[in-house]
């Protein structure tokens, strides 16, 4: 560095800690040198949130939020404001990419037991973000205006109906109204722009949190433990290595790959066949019309099945509410549920892989039940793949300490 | 293994669910790339549908700009009354006439394409039939009871139900037959729904062919940038072993 | 060379192409969040030229039309406040209009296409107020060297009838001539010339 720069640099060191900053977090913090595939989903996950706070920004720029404006202000996005429809396309395929890379990101932490000691907190707050990014969904998708924006508000909201005793008062407070209305409307806007600040918030505190016990990896064994000196540090983890510029470089790639899939979807199949944008909200909000099918937008799917899998007790829908969210909730305790000896699934045994796989199987079978209109067989069929859902966690506490692990090595493998 | 034999079977078990509902669609076939196709269902639809349907989204000069119409032929064609270049393509029909003539607010059809498909947009305007039992004389096979009158009836012709016994043994319409000729052949029918159909998906989204455009350019040119990222991941990764 | 140079100078090389095409590439992903702030389509329709129909405006008499929300004037002037209008020249900040604030084609002494008419965006150049047309000669509350023009009441800023502004006024320049063309003899399109609209 030239001598002005690093004056410059003193000058600022002295008053932020922008150098120190750099070093512990970015030069000098060392990550293991085997991640994987599997790792591009953070940064990916960021990305992803910069994406649709920039151009959720630009939309409220045009965008209005009153029941008689809404659905023409989207539509004059489309076409009068210069390059709105590819802002618009770039916030809705955002959302579907970002639960898409969430969606992976977790299945990574399944797979290495990211969620283990000491990743426990770590793993708590990713699940709260799991949850905020699931309610400025919930509160986006009204926006638009359109008959299935409007429907699919009003079946969730009613969900909070069926809560005992106070779930009349309760669906009334949340509306504002006696039914989704233009108040509705307003608040969920409100609610809408702000949470994903909230959401920059709480990734903040979760890079703190990983950054304080170190990255996990697909070995699932802590390079802290082991011994220490590399090539750029004698007191470094020896498996480790300087997230910049090894990790920054990698990950670069990872973006331009994730946004050349963003870009094939956005510029060639924006509705992606009416999952990502659904046919029924092209028609503008109608209180006097239910559309034939209502249906979440697809990342809600899997839990809109199991809603709909428990049948009505004693006049009630409310177990049935009780099992969605319990189904989200369960994420929450996980890392006391695991009793492997052992954190990745590299070196566990059988039975633990066959659950995960059937996890897995599981929720996308239901993602995709919840799609489709109910039946005799669809109910049936999901109500087998919620048992098998709750099975992978209620039943781990046993299943994780019978199965028969693997040797786990010293030292990182590739 | 047995046991993961029948779990795999339970994979293939949804596909067992009942299929989308509906008659089955006539595909309409249309290109967007043919301009006078387009300019055709421009003038059809002003002519024979804009009366009662507005395209409230539409405004008359990005359709001549995207459609490649100039302005003398757009005042001469498509713009009446004292509308605008710059006007939205809206219609006089006042809402309360809409719901006294036809008993429904008539729909404006922007977005029609987008919320049903141009598949059934063309078979919808094809699909008519003789009903004495129906206000405006006529029923149709894709959207029963419909409160819309055939505006393309004098050109189309007269057609007749043709009936299947459902699953209780009741009647059920399950297509049409052309029993009189109107004004137009069948193919030449056939040609001015789909003209038609194709404006109607233009109007739904101008911007389709244009971001198709674009989009080559954008993945051309983040090929080209993943190439040299990969190359320079690889050579900062030497250091690794 | 040593390994070491060589391996350095490639990973220079390949950070700065990178560098550079990515910064080609966030350049290009910057145009639609820019150019969506421009005007849209709806607020050039809004913005569309305007037209003025001259056939009743009398001599001495002012048309006022809207144009992109402003305040567009059309007077129509007698042939004595035109020949009064050199007079003026001494007492003006900018007689010749030398400032920017017309089209080409009104750069003359009149500041208009024909001098019959004067067209001009009523507002003042000052802090926005629209003047008040005082065509009559001398009157008291303005002395009698006046000639015809425009005062605005908010701080008293006075034009005279070609627009121009006067010395010791707080308004700084001559108010604003719209582009604008003659669509015939009767009419007036505000907003738009040959060169095309506004």
């Amino acid at each position: 560095m030239s001598a002005e720069k690093t004056e410059n640099l003193s000058w600022i060191d002295k008053r932020f800690p922008l150098t120190e900053t750099w070093r512990a977090h970015l030069s000098e913090y060392y990550a293991p040198k085997n991640l994987n595939f599997w790792s591009f989903f953070g940064s990916l996950a960021i990305l992803t949130l910069v994406i649709q706070i920039v151009t959720g920004i630009w939309l409220a720029m045009n965008y209005k939020p009153d029941a008689t404006l809404a659905f023409a202000s989207v539509e004059y996005i489309m076409r009068d404001v210069d390059w709105g429809w590819l802002i618009r396309y770039m916030h809705s395929t955002g959302a579907s990419m970002f639960f898409i890379v969430i969606y992976l990101h977790m299945f990574r932490a399944l797979l290495w037991g990211s969620y283990r000691k000491p990743r426990e907190l770590l793993w708590i707050i990713g699940v709260i973000i799991y949850l905020a990014m699931m309610a400025t969904a919930f509160f986006g998708y009204l926006l638009p205006w359109g008959q299935m924006s409007y429907w699919g508000a009003q079946v969730i909201v009613n969900l909070f109906a069926a809560v005992p005793v106070i779930g009349d008062d309760l669906s009334v407070w949340v509306r504002g109204d006696y039914v989704i209305s233009d108040v509705t409307l307003n608040r969920f806007f409100a609610f809408h722009f702000l949470i994903p600040f909230v959401l920059a918030g709480l990734v903040f505190l979760h890079i703190v949190a990983l950054h304080h016990v170190g990255s996990n990896n697909p070995d699932g064994i802590e390079i802290k433990d082991g011994p220490k000196g590399n090539r750029w540090s004698d007191k470094a983890p020896a498996d480790g290595i300087p997230f910049h510029p090894y990790y920054t470089v990698k990950d670069f790639m990872g973006v331009v790959v994730f946004l050349a899939l963003f870009s094939l979807v956005m510029f060639y199949a924006p509705t992606m066949g009416g999952i990502f944008l659904e046919a029924p909200n092209f028609q503008p909000a109608n209180p006097m019309l239910t559309p034939p099918h209502i249906a979440p937008v697809w990342y809600f799917t899997p839990y809109y099945a199991m809603l709909r899998a428990v049948p009505p007790m004693w006049g009630s829908q409310f177990p049935g509410v009780v099992v969605m969210f319990g189904a989200i909730l369960i994420f929450f305790v996980l890392p006391w549920l695991d009793r492997s000896p052992v954190k990745s699934i590299r070196y566990k045994g059988p039975i633990f892989k066959v659950a995960l796989a059937i996890f897995a199987v599981s929720f996308v079978v239901l993602a995709w039940l919840g799609m489709q209109p109910a039946s005799a067989l669809s109910t049936l069929l999901a109500q087998i793949f919620t048992v098998l859902y709750f099975a992978f966690f209620l039943l781990m506490p046993i299943y994780s300490s019978l199965d028969k692990t693997k040797p786990v090595p010293e030292r990182v493998t590739s | 293994m047995r046991k993961l034999i029948i779990a795999s079977l339970l994979l293939f078990a949804p596909a067992m669910l009942p299929a989308a509902e509906g008659p089955p669609l006539q595909k309409a076939h249309i290109d967007l790339h043919d301009q006078a196709s387009l300019q055709r269902g421009a003038k059809y639809f002003v002519n024979y549908c804009m009366g009662c349907h507005s395209l409230q989204y539409m405004r008359y000069n990005r359709l001549a700009a995207d459609l490649g119409i100039d302005e003398i032929s757009l005042r001469e064609n498509l713009l009446f009354g004292d509308a605008k270049p710059g006007d939205l393509m809206e219609n006089a029909m006042r809402p309360e006439d809409k719901l006294k003539w036809f008993g429904v607010v008539v729909p404006d059809l922007t977005l029609v394409t987008r919320w049903r498909s141009p598949d059934w947009v063309y078979t919808y305007l094809k699909s008519f039939y003789l009903d004495p039992t129906r206000p405006f004389g006529v029923n149709n096979v894709l959207f029963p009871l419909v409160g819309m009158p055939h505006a393309l009836g004098d050109l189309q012709g007269q057609q007749e139900p043709e009936f299947v016994k459902d699953a209780a043994g009741k009647p059920m319409v399950e297509g049409v037959k052309l029993i009189k000729q109107g004004l137009l052949s069948p193919k030449e029918y056939d040609a001015m729904v789909r003209d038609i159909t194709a404006f109607l998906t233009y109007a739904g989204e101008p911007i389709q062919l244009e971001r198709q455009r674009l989009g080559f350019y954008v993945l051309l040119f983040l090929a080209f940038l993943f190439v040299i990222a990969y190359y320079m991941k690889k050579e900062f990764w030497k250091d690794v072993h | 060379m040593s390994a070491e140079g060589v391996n350095k100078m490639r990973r220079r090389v390949l950070v700065a192409a990178t560098s550079v095409v990515g910064a080609v590439g966030a350049g290009y992903a910057l145009v639609p969040f820019v150019a969506s702030m421009n005007p849209s389509a709806r607020a050039r329709a809004a913005g569309a030229p305007v037209e003025a129909d001259i056939s009743k405006l009398e001599p001495g008499a002012l048309l006022r039309v809207k144009w992109r929300g402003k305040p567009v004037w059309v007077v129509h002037r007698t042939p004595e406040m035109i020949a009064a209008l050199a007079s003026n020249d001494p007492k003006l900040v900018d007689p010749k209009s030398e400032v920017d604030h017309q089209p080409a084609y009104c750069k003359n002494p009149t500041r208009s296409i024909k001098p019959e008419y004067l067209v001009a965006i009523g507002i003042c150049t000052h802090l926005g107020c629209s003047p008040t047309y005082r065509p009559e000669f001398a009157p008291d509350d303005l002395g009698a060297d006046w000639k015809g023009g425009f005062h605005c009441p908010c701080h008293g800023s006075r034009f005279d009838l070609a627009a121009r502004v006067f010395k010791n006024v707080p308004a700084p320049t001559n108010l604003w001539i719209p582009k604008h063309t003659y669509l015939n003899a009767t009419t007036i399109l505000v907003g738009e010339d040959r060169g095309g609209a506004a």
